[in-house]
C-alpha cells in the first residue's frame, strides 16, 4: 500500500486523472503486478473463491430482499412466494441458501491452509486476526440470515443462541431482552435480524478489504514458508495468479451447482419447511452444520455460564494462535511431529461437529467432552510445546531452490 | 496435503456410518418414483391422479394454503389444461368479501385462487380432528425418511417416502403396545413424532376411482398421492435439474478452458 506508483498513463487524460486519485495505478499494482511466490498450490486458491462466494451471496441477497416481508406473519410464505412465483426464485433463494454453506466450506479450507502453513506467523499477525474477525462476522450473519425464513428451526435456533447471553452474571436477562427487542423472539427479534443480516455482509466486505491490505504490506507466504529473496522466486500476480485463481473458482462453482441443482436441502434442515410455532419445539434443535462442532463444545460443559465461555474462547483463542505456536519454522511441511498433531487436531474438528449433531445423551456426552478438552489442548499445550521440542526439517535455501529441486525428480521419473 | 485430506475424508465416512443406525421412528420404506435422479421428471398422469386423492380424502382435513388452482396447469406440473383448472377451481367454493354493501359471500372458485382451507383456524381443525392436520402444500419437503449423513447424500431425504409409508404403515399394535395407547390414536410405526398418530388410516383398497383405470390399492394411491405432494412441494424441480444439467455442461467447458489457459500461463515457470 505503500512506496511509489510504477504506473505511468500513457494518455494525457490519464496523466491529468493520476495526478488527482491515482486509483489505476492502485488497481494496477495491487490486482495486476503485485509479486506473488511462484509456488502457490491450489490450497491457496481459496482467499479468492472466498471473496467470490461474498459477492455471490450480496448479489443473489439484494434481489431476495426485493421479495422477502420481514414479519413474523408474511415472512414464511413471502420465501415460498420467492421459491414459486419470482422469475428464477427458486434459483436465486438456493443460490444463497448453498451459498452460505459453500461459503463456511471455503473458509474453513481457507483456515486449515492458513494452520497447516503458519501463515498466522509474523509478521502477519494482524492479517490472521482480521481473519478470525471476518470469521466471527460471517458467522453471526449466516445465524441472522436463517432466522428470516421464519421456519421452525429458524424460531428455535434464534431462541436457543440468543439465550446463551442470558448466561452472563447479573445483568443475563436484561441483555437478552434487549437482544430480542422484547420479552421473546418475535417480530422486533426478525426486524433486527434482518437489518442486521443486510447491514454485515458490507461490513464484510470492508473486512475483507483490511484483510487484503495486511496481506499486501507482507506479501503471500507460500508453502516453503520462507520468506521471498527476490524476484526469481515470485511471478506476477497477473496473468498467473488470476488464471490459476479463476480456474479453481469454475471448478468450486461446479461443486456448487450439484448442490443448487441436484440436492438444495441437503445441508438444510426438513424441520425449517414447517413454520414457526412457539408452541411446539422441535425433537431436535441443532444449528446448521457449520455452527455445529462449537455446539458441541458449549454442550460439554455442564454449566451453562461456563460453557458459554468455553464456546466464545474456542474461536477466540485463534487470535492468540500467533503467540500460542512457538515454532520458528513457519510451514508445516518441514515440521515432522507437527504434522501428525495437524491431522488429529482436524479429524477432532470434524468428530467434534459430529457429536454437535448428536443429541447430547450416553457416550456422545463422554466423547464430547474428551474431544472439547482436545482442542483446548492442542492450541494451549501442544503448540507452545512443539515448537520447543520438536526439531524441524532443513529449509530449502530460497523458494526458487525449493521449486528446482521438486522439479528434477519429476523430470526423472516422468510416471509419477 | 493429500494424506491428511484422505484421512479427513476416512474419518468422516467413520463418522457418517455411525449415524445411520440411530433414530426413532421405522425408516421410510425405499420406493422409487420417476422423479428421483438428475434426469427424473414428474408422471403427469400420476400427478393427476394423485391430485384426485389430495381432492376426495386428504383436503377434508388438510389445507393447502401456498397452492393455487392456476398452478395445477403449470409447466413441469399435472398439465392439467386451463379449461380443466377452471372446472376444478369451480368445483370449491371460496369465501371472499367484503362487496360493496359490506357483506361477507360465497362463490366458485378461480384459477387465481390459493387452495381453500377446510377449517376457519387451527383452533377449529384441532378441535375437529385431536391434533392440527398439518398443511400438505410442503409436507414433503418438511419431512425426512432416514437419517444419516451419507444416506442421505445418495439418496435424498426421503419426503414422499416418508408420506407414502405413513399412509401405508398402519398396524394392528402389539398386545404390550395396545395397553398404550392413547385415547383417540392409532399406531403407526412410521410416525415421526412417536408412533401414534391422530390420523385414522385414510386410505382403503378402492376408495378413489381413477380416470383413467390405473390401480386403486391404498399403495397405489399412497404413491399416487405422495408424488402429487413431492411437486406441490417443489413446483419447480424439473426446471431445476433442467437448468443445473445445462450449468454444468457450461461449467464444466469452461472449467477445460481455463485448465488450458492456466497450462499455458504457466509453460515457462518453474513453480
Amino acid at each position: 500500500m505503500s512506496g511509489p506508483n510504477k504506473y505511468q498513463p500513457t494518455s494525457a487524460f490519464g496523466k491529468w486523472f493520476h495526478e488527482r486519485l491515482p486509483i489505476v495505478g492502485f488497481a494496477k499494482d495491487h490486482m495486476l503486478d503485485f509479486p506473488t511466490p511462484k509456488n502457490l498450490n491450489y490450497w491457496y486458491t481459496f482467499g479468492g473463491i472466498l471473496a467470490v462466494m461474498l459477492v455471490v451471496q450480496i448479489i443473489t441477497g439484494i434481489v431476495l430482499v426485493m421479495h422477502y416481508t420481514p414479519q413474523t406473519d408474511l415472512a414464511f410464505n413471502s420465501v415460498e412466494h420467492i421459491m414459486r412465483d419470482v422469475n428464477y426464485g427458486w434459483l436465486l433463494r438456493y443460490m444463497h441458501m448453498n451459498g452460505a454453506s459453500m461459503f463456511f466450506i471455503a473458509v474453513y479450507i481457507h483456515m486449515f491452509r492458513g494452520m497447516y502453513y503458519g501463515s498466522y506467523k509474523a509478521p502477519r499477525e494482524v492479517l490472521w486476526m482480521l481473519g478470525v474477525i471476518i470469521y466471527l462476522v460471517m458467522m453471526a450473519t449466516a445465524f441472522m440470515g436463517y432466522v428470516l425464513p421464519w421456519g421452525q428451526m429458524s424460531f428455535w435456533g434464534a431462541k436457543v443462541i440468543t439465550n446463551l447471553f442470558s448466561a452472563i452474571p447479573f445483568v443475563g436477562d436484561t441483555v437478552t431482552t434487549w437482544l430480542w427487542g422484547g420479552y421473546s423472539v418475535d417480530n422486533p427479534t426478525l426486524n433486527r435480524f434482518f437489518s442486521l443480516h443486510y447491514l454485515l455482509p458490507f461490513v464484510l466486505a470492508g473486512l475483507v478489504a483490511l484483510h487484503i491490505w495486511a496481506l499486501h504490506v507482507p506479501g503471500n507466504t507460500n508453502p516453503t514458508g520462507i520468506n521471498i529473496k527476490g524476484p526469481q522466486d515470485t511471478v506476477p500476480f497477473h496473468p498467473y495468479y488470476t488464471m490459476k485463481d479463476a480456474f479453481a473458482i469454475v471448478v468450486f462453482f461446479m461443486f456448487y451447482a450439484l448442490f443448487v441443482f441436484y440436492g438444495p436441502n441437503y445441508m438444510g434442515d426438513a424441520v425449517n419447511y414447517v413454520p414457526a410455532n412457539p408452541l411446539v419445539t422441535p425433537a431436535h434443535i441443532k444449528p446448521e452444520w457449520y455452527y455445529l462442532p462449537f455446539y458441541a463444545i458449549l454442550r460439554s460443559v455442564p454449566d451453562k455460564l461456563f460453557g458459554v465461555i468455553a464456546m466464545f474462547s474456542s474461536i477466540l483463542i485463534l487470535l492468540a494462535l500467533p503467540w500460542l505456536d512457538t515454532s520458528k519454522v513457519r510451514s508445516g511441511n518441514y515440521r515432522p511431529i507437527f504434522k501428525g498433531f495437524f491431522v488429529v487436531f482436524a479429524i477432532v474438528c470434524v468428530a467434534l461437529g459430529f457429536i454437535g449433531s448428536k443429541p447430547p445423551e450416553g457416550s456422545y456426552v463422554v466423547w464430547g467432552r474428551i474431544l472439547t478438552a482436545y482442542y483446548f489442548i492442542h492450541f494451549l499445550v501442544i503448540l507452545p510445546l512443539l515448537g520447543l521440542l520438536e526439531t524441524p526439517n532443513p529449509l530449502p535455501a530460497s523458494i526458487a531452490d525449493d521449486v528446482l529441486a521438486k522439479k528434477k525428480p519429476m523430470m526423472l521419473a516422468p510416471a509419477e | 496435503m493429500k494424506k491428511f485430506a484422505t484421512l479427513l475424508i476416512a474419518g468422516m465416512t467413520l463418522f457418517g456410518g455411525a449415524a445411520l443406525a440411530e433414530e426413532g421412528a421405522k425408516p421410510a420404506k425405499g420406493i422409487n418414483y420417476s422423479f428421483e435422479g438428475p434426469f427424473g421428471k414428474f408422471d403427469r398422469a400420476q400427478l393427476q391422479r394423485g391430485y384426485k386423492v389430495y381432492k376426495e380424502v386428504c383436503s377434508n382435513c388438510h389445507s393447502m394454503k401456498l397452492l393455487s388452482f392456476r398452478n395445477l396447469a403449470d409447466k413441469g406440473g399435472p398439465s392439467f389444461t386451463v379449461e380443466q383448472v377452471k372446472a376444478l377451481a369451480a368445483s370449491f367454493t371460496v369465501h371472499d368479501g367484503p362487496d360493496t354493501k359490506g357483506d361477507m359471500f360465497d362463490r366458485p372458485g378461480l384459477a387465481s385462487d390459493v387452495f381453500p382451507s377446510p377449517y376457519a383456524n387451527p383452533e377449529a381443525a384441532a378441535a375437529a380432528n385431536g391434533a392440527v392436520p398439518p398443511d400438505l402444500t410442503l409436507i414433503t419437503k418438511a419431512r425426512e425418511g432416514w437419517h444419516g449423513t451419507f444416506n442421505q447424500l445418495w439418496n435424498g431425504i426421503g419426503g414422499p417416502q416418508y408420506v407414502y409409508s405413513l399412509l401405508t404403515g398402519y398396524e394392528e399394535p402389539s398386545a404390550e403396545l395396545e395397553k398404550e395407547k392413547p385415547e383417540g390414536k392409532y399406531y403407526n410405526p412410521y410416525f415421526q413424532a412417536g408412533s401414534w398418530i391422530s390420523m385414522p388410516p385414510p386410505l382403503a383398497d378402492g376408495l378413489v376411482t381413477f380416470d383413467d383405470g390405473a390401480p386403486n390399492t391404498t399403495a397405489d394411491m399412497a404413491k399416487d398421492v405422495s408424488a402429487f405432494l413431492a411437486w406441490t412441494a417443489e413446483p419447480k424441480m424439473e426446471e431445476r435439474k433442467q437448468t443445473g444439467f445445462e450449468v454444468l455442461i457450461y461449467l464444466a467447458v469452461l472449467a477445460g478452458l481455463m485448465y488450458f489457459v492456466k497450462k499455458k500461463t504457466w509453460a515457462n515457470v518453474a513453480h
